[in-house]
């Protein structure tokens, strides 16, 4: 098995799938001439062509529309937002037009697009450029939302939402385009939907995703130190949730922290809990705690930054919380 | 079709074609339904049988008639919510499109769009869309798709003038212009965007100038006479299928009906006088009397069209009121693929 970044992962997904299917391209700002704004689509421009591999203005409602265009009629396009950022600008394509359009004509139009680029907490990139967005398409009806946190899960998964017949919000981690791990060769496909177990415990369930799965293993690391066994769970796909994952795990350890980046209100967390307490209520031993970014615009300041998004500490410390150890 | 006489002389010296009578008739024919079929789904709507917004096309027939007539039946339409129309004369059928604005299964939506999310993708037509501005994009999108096949089909998109103020429009044009997609934008200027005149919402009054801002080819069309409608559409759908460029239409066209039901005919943004002086260009009356005095059609033979047509639309009403509702566990499918 070969070692890749993320970034490469996503690359190796993109050129796969491209030669796999003719009908696959991928639009969006910078990715051809440019390369990619972080280089996910490296060396695409001259492997497929400029057909295949387009550039746009930046106009993200416009390119996102094209996109949904296109799937209408049946070609299957990848759609780059250069951070998710941006994409508020085309979140009407998303909701209105992708997300709605098989049930609003009665199952006879589909939009197999997907819409990819990072997203999350970046360094010091102040209020516009730093945040997360995920629990805005989780909660729309007709969108699956995957969030990878390692460069195996980012290929297999963006093989999959290529794959897949429905619009795919598929939000990379900013932070994570540097890590590297191990990659399968070739078909590599993670089925939408699986969580992942990414560290077994014991103890108490820590749940998960992107970014947040790096802060939660070097959590687990440092409660390990005093015989705290943390089990940590990658939703990987935010939607469809796999409750089962999640219900299980709290089955075994009867304690659970939610993390994620977001904003505390409305957040993924906040579903997560939710169900929990409807279908584990009684294997509970504690409250659910939730970890996430400060109620706050992200600041410049580094200590302010700091101070706002979710770290191992913060993780641990609700660990202690849940099993009444502070 | 009943009724109908022996084209005479006459015809060419009328600037028509007396070998296109049936296609002239034809359109005649699917003007008149729509003007009917309208008028009944407003009557529906006053009794409760239609729900929600409903937006009425009288007035505008010419346009969506005199354009579809151009294409082909693989070439790909979206529309906004004024879409009856549209659907009609792109042949889904008045029971279909009259059982979607009851909600009813055999609604050609199966019940789950509505007046303004009507669909037949057999036919290629993609929607009826409720965010102004909001499918010009998908239109670039299926022009791209026509072209990444190296296709010669072509995407046409219905907005309203008042769309043009939106950066949806400017975002689309431009790229269609840019990348030289066979796209056709038809802007149907009726003058009144809801309640706000073309005067109080843009800085320039000739929309179909705000081509030049893409270097794309463009017309001022008159959308109430159907004969120059379909000739100008003609040339758009040349210019998309064998050239690959984009092509903007103004039509000149008005809405002789509130913005939707809940809306009076003319309301406080517009006078009676206004009103009554645009319906003496009634796109119907001047077809039919175009036909008649070219001695194409006469005056029984209209009459017998006319018949016809409220007899279609009688039995679409009564077939759409009597269609069941989509069942129950509609409610949960096609969110997904598998749902």
């Amino acid at each position: 098995m070969a070692t890749l970044t993320y970034r490469d992962a996503l690359n190796q997904a993109l050129r796969e799938e491209m030669e796999r299917d003719p009908d696959v391209f991928l639009m969006g700002e910078e990715v051809g001439v440019y390369q990619g704004a972080y280089k996910v689509s490296r060396g695409l421009l001259d492997a497929f062509g400029p057909m295949r591999v387009v550039d746009t203005p930046i106009t993200e409602l416009g390119f996102a529309g094209v996109g949904v265009g296109a799937a209408m009629v049946g070609l299957r396009p990848v759609i780059e937002f250069m951070t998710w950022n941006f994409a508020l600008l085309a979140i009407d394509q998303l909701v209105n037009s992708a997300a709605k359009m098989r049930y609003m004509s009665g199952g006879q139009v589909g939009v197999p697009a997907v819409f990819r680029g990072p997203g999350g907490a970046a360094l010091q990139l102040g209020a516009q450029h730093s945040q997360a967005f995920e629990s805005y398409y989780a909660h729309i009806p007709g969108l699956k939302v995957v969030m990878p946190a390692t460069p195996a899960d980012a290929k297999g998964l963006l093989k999959s939402a290529i794959r897949d017949d429905d619009p795919v919000v598929f939000i990379e981690g900013e932070m994570l385009y540097n890590i590297k791990g191990e990659v399968p060769e070739g078909e590599h496909v993670i089925p939408l939907g699986q969580a992942d177990i990414k560290r077994p415990g014991r103890d108490v369930t820590i749940i998960c995703h992107s970014k947040t799965v790096s802060v939660a293993l070097k959590a687990a690391e440092q409660l390990a130190a005093e015989e705290i066994d943390a089990e940590v769970i990658d939703l990987r796909t935010i939607r469809p949730l796999d409750t089962a994952a999640v219900l299980e795990s709290v089955a075994r350890t009867h304690r659970c922290v939610v993390a994620e980046e977001g904003w505390p209100f409305a957040g993924v967390g906040a579903q997560v809990v939710d169900t929990i307490q409807r279908e584990a209520f009684d294997e509970l031993d504690a409250p659910v705690l939730r970890v996430t970014g400060a109620d706050v615009p992200m600041p410049y300041n580094k200590q302010l930054e700091k101070a706002a998004k979710v770290d191992p500490a913060k993780v641990a410390a609700a660990v202690h919380s849940v099993l009444y150890r502070d | 079709m009943a009724g109908t006489v022996t084209p005479k002389p006459r015809a060419r010296r009328s600037g028509l074609d007396p070998s296109r009578a049936d296609e002239y008739r034809s359109w005649l024919r699917q003007m008149v339904l729509i003007r009917r079929f309208e008028e009944k789904a407003g009557e529906a709507y006053s009794l409760g049988k239609i729900g929600g917004f409903c937006h009425l096309y009288i007035g505008q027939e010419a346009v969506a008639v005199g354009s579809l007539a151009a294409l082909r039946p693989d070439d790909y339409i979206t529309c906004s919510y004024r879409e009856h129309g549209h659907a009609l004369a792109r042949g889904i059928t008045s029971r279909a499109v009259m059982a979607e604005l009851f909600g009813k299964a055999p609604g050609c939506s199966g019940g789950k769009g509505g007046s303004m999310h009507l669909f037949d993708a057999s036919l290629g037509f993609l929607g009826g869309h409720g965010i102004v501005g909001g499918h010009i994009p998908l239109t670039t999108g299926m022009a791209f798709a026509a072209k990444y096949r190296n296709t010669d089909q072509v995407a046409v998109c219905y907005f309203g003038e008042a769309a043009v103020n939106n950066g949806a429009f400017h975002e689309a044009l431009n790229m269609a212009a840019l990348w030289k997609l066979p796209a056709i934008y038809i802007c149907e200027n009726n003058r009144y965007g809801m309640g706000t005149a073309l005067e109080r919402a843009s800085a320039i009054y000739d929309i179909s100038e705000r081509a030049c801002s893409y270097d794309m080819a463009n017309e001022v069309v008159d959308g109430q006479d159907v004969l120059v409608m379909h000739a100008a559409m003609e040339r758009a759908v040349e210019r998309a299928r064998k050239d690959k460029h984009p092509t903007l239409l103004e039509v000149r066209t008005y809405r002789f009906m509130g913005h939707s039901m809940s809306d009076p005919i003319h309301g406080h943004y517009r006078t009676r006088e206004e009103v009554e002086d645009q319906r003496k260009r009634d796109p119907i009356a001047v077809w039919s009397q175009r036909l008649i005095e070219a001695g194409l059609m006469d005056q029984a033979a209209v009459k017998a069209l006319d018949k016809e047509v409220l007899e279609e639309v009688d039995d679409a009403y009564q077939f759409a009121d009597q269609a069941p509702d989509p069942a129950p566990d509609a409610l949960f499918a096609d969110v997904y693929v598998r749902s």
